[in-house]
C-alpha cells in the first residue's frame, strides 16, 4: 500500500479554511526554516487513502476476536450516538460548572454507578487506560501508608499469572515486586503468599478470575492474609467480564479496583485506544483520591477535590467521551443485563473449551471462567508446530488470533476469551477451524510454518524492524 | 434489559449441555456463596429509545457555546469533515492494538505515518503512537532523562499548572526530585533557572507557547540546561508548529505535547492525545509502543510494532513505563486532521490564530483590559479586568460567549483562533463596554 507521503503532489490541497478577516500580523517569534513535510492531497485522495486503510483492518465488527484478557465484546452503535452528541463533544473542559450540569451528571451517575457494580464507594474517573488505572490505585495504596507514617512498606506482591503492566506499574509506583507462585489449580499458593508478606507489604496486585481462566476459590482468605500483614489490596478488573452483575471486588475483600470500560463495557478499543481505567476505592481511601472527583448537593453537581488528594494522573477529568458510552452501556444492560452478559461470556468460553478439548491440551481442563488457555506444548513437541503457527494459520480463516504466548506460565499457550457477543454458531464455526488447523499441523506442518497465505502480506520479519530501526518516512531526495 | 447476547434461549441451552450444567449459575461453583450476588446491585436495563433520551437529556443540560475564547490546555479548532469520515469507519474503531501484522497493516501504516508527521511537526528524530495526553506525556518524558545520578526534574513554573501537578504526582512516588522554576514577566526567570540547573539535574521542562500565551525564550533556556548536561523538553502546542522554530532545531532532546488541537473535538477534557518525539539518541527510552518498518517473507514493505524490549507485556517491573493502551484512534484523527490541512492548512489555521489574537488583544486593550506581558504571543495572552475577572466571564456567558478563563481575581488568559469571526470579537467588546 502507498504510504500518504507517496501519494502526495505538490499543490493537492483543500479548501477548509476562511481567509483572515482582520489585520494579518506577522509573528514577532522565531520561524521554523521549512514547513513540515505533510501531505498534499485532495480530499477524495485522502478519502481513498483511508479506505485502503480500513480494508487492512480487522475489527470486532469483521469477525471472531477471541484475543483472551482482552474482551473484544461487540461496541454497540448506541453508545457511539450517545459519545457524539454536540452537548457532549463541545464542551470545553473549563467552563463554568453551572454550564455543564448535564456533563456532571452524566460522571457523577458513571462514577456510583461503576462503584455499586464493584462494591466500592466511591469512583474517579480520571485513568485513561488500564495500566493508568493501576498505576492511580497504586497510589492510593503508597498515600494511605504514608498518611500513617507507615513509610516501610515498600513492596507489592503480584502472583507470577499476572498481565505485565501490574509489575511494570508498581514500579512506576514506586514499589519493588516480590512475585507469588500459582499452585496446581492455577489459583495464589497460599503458603507463597504467606511468606510473602509482611511488614514490608504495602499491598498486592490481583486479577480475579485470573489469566488462566480461574476464579480463586480462595479469594476470601487471600486478601485477608494480605491484611493481616497491614497491606491492601488492589483488584485488576482486566477480567470483570467474567462476574459483572454477579460478584464484586469490595466483597472479595478488596481496598480497591480498575475496570477496563474498554473491556467489560463496551466501549471500542480503537486500535489500541483511547481506552479508559476508572478506579473504585473503599471509603477509608477517598481522601486520597485524584482531583476532581464530582459530587452533588442541593444545589446540583460540583466538582471536588478530595481533602488529600495525591494529586493527578493527568489533566482534566479522564477520557470523558468514553465514559459517556460505557454510561451508555450500563443503563441498558442494567444489573440484570450485566449478569446475563457475564454469564453467557462464561458459557461461550466453557463451551469452545468442549468443543476443543479432545484436539488440544488445556492448561486448566475445569470449568473455566470468560476464558481458557490451550497449551500446544505437547503438540509442538508432536508436530514441531507452534502456537504462532496456529495463530498465523487462523489468520487465513478470518479469525482474530487468541492472546499468544501468555499467560506466561504456561508453555506455547493460547488464551481464548470469546466473549457473550457470540452466537453458538460463530462458536461452533471456529471450533471446527481450530480442529481443522490441529489436524493440518499433523498432516502438513510445512504449511502452518508458513502460514499466513492468504493475508495481506506475510509474516513480517520483526528481528530487522528491531534491530534496525525505521520508525518514520524519508524523502529519497 | 437491553442485550447485545445473539443467542436464543434454545442455543443457550444446548450449550449448557454441552458443557454439562444445567444454569449460567451452575458455572460459577468456584465462587463461593459469600461473595456470590443474590440479586442485581443496579436498576434494571432499558431499551435503546428510553437509554439515549436520557442521555440526551443531559446532553441538553449543558451550554455549547457558539463563540469561544478559551483554551489554556483545550483549544476549539476546525475540523474538518474528512476527519471525522475517516474516524468513524467502524473498523479502525473496534479493532484491537495491532499485535497480528497480517490483519493490521491498515493500523499500523497509520501509526507510522502518524509518527513520521510528529517528526516532521517537532523536527524531532522519532515519535512513539501516542500516550494518554499531554501533561501524562510530559511526565513520562521525564522519567526518559533519568540517569544514575542526575535525578533532579526542574519544570518552569509558566506551564500549564495541570501539567505541573501530573508531573509532580508522577516525580514523586518513583523518588524523583522536582523544582518549580518561578515565572518573571510571564516567562521563565532565568536567573532563578541558573540557580536550580544543578550537576545533578536530569532535565529542564518548558513550554512554548507558555501557560501564559507568552513565548519563551527557547534558545537560551535549552542552552541553559545543556551547559549543566541536562536534557531539555519542550512542551509544544501543534498548530503554533505550523510557524514557530522547532524543537529540533533548536536542539531540544524531547518534544511533548497535547495533541488535542488536531482534530479532536474538546470534548469536556478527553480523550486527547499525548505526542511524544525525541532524537534518535534517546530513541529507546521512549515509551508506549512504536510502529517500524520491515519486510514480509513475501519480500514486500510491512509495519510492525517494534522495539517491544523496553514494553511492559516483555520487560514487566524493569519497562521504561507500564502503558499499555494508549490513544491510538485519537493518533489516527491527528494524522488525519494534518493530512487534510497540508503543510499550506496548518500554516493557514497557525496564522489565523496568531491575528485573530492579536486583533483582540489591541481591542481589549482599547477598553482598558490591558496586556499583562509586553511579549511576543501565539494565541493566548493575560490581560488586566477593570471589573472582576468572575464578572467578566458572567457577563459574556449571559451573551453565549465562553470569555477567556480567569486566572486571577482580575485576570483573564484569553485565547482566540480560527473559529473567532472579527464579528464574534467585536461582540465581546460591544459587551464588554456594555454596549449589548
Amino acid at each position: 500500500m502507498e504510504l500518504i507521503f507517496e501519494r502526495s503532489r505538490h499543490g493537492h490541497k483543500m479548501a477548509l479554511l476562511p481567509a483572515c478577516d482582520v489585520p494579518e500580523v506577522t509573528p514577532d517569534f522565531p520561524l521554523r526554516s521549512e514547513a513540515p513535510k505533510l501531505p498534499e492531497v485532495s480530499e477524495v485522495e485522502m478519502s481513498r487513502h483511508y479506505s485502503a486503510l480500513e480494508q487492512q483492518a480487522f475489527g470486532v465488527n469483521d469477525g471472531f476476536y477471541p484475543l483472551g484478557s482482552c474482551t473484544m465484546k461487540y461496541n454497540p452503535a448506541v453508545n457511539e450516538t450517545a459519545a457524539g452528541l454536540p452537548g457532549f463533544t463541545e464542551l470545553h473542559p473549563l467552563q463554568p460548572e453551572s454550564s455543564v450540569q448535564g456533563a456532571l451528571e452524566a460522571m457523577y451517575l458513571t462514577q456510583h454507578l461503576l462503584a455499586d457494580i464493584t462494591g466500592m464507594d466511591d469512583v474517579t474517573l480520571q485513568p485513561a487506560a488500564g495500566a493508568h488505572g493501576e498505576y492511580t490505585g497504586l497510589l492510593l495504596i503508597r498515600a494511605y501508608h504514608e498518611a500513617r507514617g507507615d513509610t516501610a512498606r515498600t513492596k507489592i506482591i503480584v502472583p507470577d499469572s499476572a498481565h505485565g503492566t501490574n509489575p511494570a506499574s508498581a514500579a512506576m509506583a514506586g514499589y519493588s515486586v516480590v512475585p507469588v507462585k500459582s499452585n496446581a489449580a492455577g489459583g495464589v499458593d497460599l503458603d507463597a503468599l504467606r511468606e510473602a508478606v509482611g511488614p514490608d507489604t504495602a499491598g498486592l496486585m490481583l486479577t480475579n478470575p485470573n489469566t488462566l481462566g480461574i476464579f480463586d476459590p480462595n479469594i476470601r482468605e487471600i486478601t485477608q492474609i494480605v491484611h493481616d500483614a497491614g497491606g491492601l489490596c488492589y483488584y485488576d478488573g482486566a477480567n470483570l467480564n467474567a462476574v459483572v452483575g454477579r460478584a464484586r471486588p469490595g466483597d472479595m475483600g478488596f481496598d480497591c479496583v480498575h475496570v477496563n470500560l474498554h473491556k467489560t463495557f463496551s466501549t471500542p478499543h480503537g486500535g489500541g485506544g483511547p481506552g479508559s481505567g476508572p478506579v473504585g476505592c473503599k471509603a477509608f481511601l477517598e481522601e486520597y483520591l485524584p482531583h476532581p472527583i464530582v459530587t452533588k448537593d442541593d444545589a446540583g453537581y460540583h466538582f471536588m477535590k478530595p481533602a488529600h488528594s495525591f494529586g493527578r494522573v493527568r489533566m482534566f477529568y479522564g477520557n470523558f467521551l468514553v465514559a459517556i458510552r460505557a454510561l451508555t452501556y450500563i443503563l441498558t444492560l442494567g444489573g440484570d443485563g450485566l449478569a446475563e452478559a457475564s454469564g453467557m461470556a462464561v458459557l461461550n468460553a466453557n463451551y469452545l473449551m468442549t468443543r476443543l478439548k479432545d484436539a488440544i491440551d488445556i492448561a486448566y481442563p475445569g470449568t473455566c471462567m470468560h476464558e481458557f488457555v490451550m497449551t500446544l506444548e505437547k503438540y509442538k513437541e508432536e508436530t514441531g508446530v507452534s502456537a504462532l503457527d496456529v495463530a498465523k494459520r487462523l489468520l487465513d480463516y478470518g479469525i482474530h488470533p487468541p492472546t499468544m504466548y501468555f499467560p506466561l506460565i504456561v508453555h506455547e499457550a493460547l488464551m481464548a476469551e470469546p466473549t457473550e457477543t457470540e452466537s453458538k454458531e460463530t462458536l461452533d464455526a471456529a471450533a471446527d477451524v481450530f480442529c481443522k488447523i490441529f489436524e493440518e499441523g499433523r498432516t502438513d506442518p510445512e504449511m502452518l510454518h508458513s502460514a499466513p497465505h492468504d493475508t495481506a502480506i506475510g509474516r513480517p520479519d520483526e528481528v530487522t524492524a528491531a534491530r534496525h530501526p525505521k520508525l518514520r518516512y524519508t524523502w529519497a531526495d | 434489559m437491553g442485550s447485545y447476547v445473539p443467542s436464543s434461549a434454545e442455543e443457550k441451552k444446548s450449550m449448557l449441555a454441552a458443557v454439562g450444567v444445567r444454569t449460567l449459575d451452575d458455572l460459577y461453583a468456584s465462587v463461593s456463596e459469600s461473595v456470590y450476588l443474590k440479586e442485581p446491585v443496579i436498576p434494571e436495563g432499558q431499551s435503546e429509545m428510553e437509554v439515549i433520551s436520557k442521555l440526551s437529556g443531559m446532553a441538553e443540560k449543558n451550554t455549547v457555546y457558539k463563540s469561544i475564547f478559551r483554551g489554556a490546555g483545550a483549544y476549539h479548532h476546525y475540523i474538518p469533515s474528512i476527519v471525522k469520515n475517516v474516524i468513524n469507519k467502524e473498523a479502525f474503531r473496534t479493532t484491537y492494538t495491532p499485535y497480528q501484522a497480517e490483519i493490521s497493516q491498515g493500523i499500523l501504516q497509520s501509526i507510522f505515518e502518524y509518527q513520521t508527521m510528529i517528526c516532521e511537526l517537532t523536527g524531532m528524530d522519532v515519535s512513539n503512537a501516542s500516550v494518554y495526553d499531554g501533561a501524562s506525556a510530559a511526565a513520562e518524558s521525564i522519567f526518559m532523562c533519568q540517569e544514575r545520578k542526575k535525578t533532579k526534574a526542574v519544570i518552569s513554573g509558566t506551564s500549564n499548572p495541570e501539567v505541573i501537578e501530573t508531573i509532580q504526582t508522577y516525580c514523586k512516588s518513583r523518588g524523583v526530585p522536582v523544582v518549580i522554576v518561578p515565572a518573571k514577566d510571564g516567562q521563565t526567570d532565568q536567573a532563578a533557572l541558573a540557580e536550580a540547573l544543578t550537576d545533578d539535574t536530569a532535565c529542564l521542562y518548558f513550554q512554548q507557547p507558555n501557560y501564559f500565551g507568552v513565548m519563551e525564550d527557547s534558545e537560551t533556556l535549552i542552552q541553559m540546561a545543556h551547559d549543566k548536561k541536562a536534557l531539555a523538553v519542550m512542551g509544544v502546542n501543534p498548530i503554533a508548529l505550523g510557524l514557530m522554530k522547532t524543537p529540533g532545531e533548536l536542539g531540544a532532546d524531547i518534544a511533548v505535547g497535547e495533541g488535542q488541537p488536531l482534530g479532536l473535538p474538546m470534548s469536556f477534557g478527553g480523550p486527547y492525545l499525548g505526542f511524544m518525539a525525541s532524537t534518535k539518541k534517546l530513541m529507546r527510552k521512549l515509551p508506549g509502543r512504536i510502529v517500524g518498518e520491515t519486510k514480509d517473507a513475501r519480500g514486500g514493505r510491512c509495519f510492525v510494532l517494534t522495539l517491544q524490549a523496553r514494553e511492559q507485556h516483555i520487560r514487566r517491573e524493569k519497562a521504561s513505563s507500564n502503558i499499555c493502551s494508549n490513544e491510538a484512534l485519537c493518533a489516527m484523527t491527528a494524522g488525519a486532521y494534518l493530512t487534510a490541512m497540508g503543510p499550506e492548512g496548518l500554516a493557514q489555521a497557525a496564522k489565523l490564530c496568531l491575528s485573530k489574537a492579536h486583533y483582540l488583544a489591541s481591542a481589549l486593550a482599547g477598553i482598558g483590559y490591558t496586556p499583562v506581558y509586553d511579549k511576543p504571543f501565539f494565541h493566548e495572552f493575560v490581560t488586566k479586568t477593570p471589573i472582576p475577572a468572575a464578572d467578566v466571564e458572567k457577563k459574556l456567558a449571559d451573551k453565549g460567549i465562553l470569555s477567556g478563563l480567569p486566572i486571577g481575581e482580575n485576570e483573564m488568559l484569553w485565547c482566540a483562533t480560527e473559529m473567532n469571526t472579527k464579528a464574534q470579537m467585536d461582540a465581546v467588546i460591544a459587551v464588554l463596554k456594555g454596549e449589548e
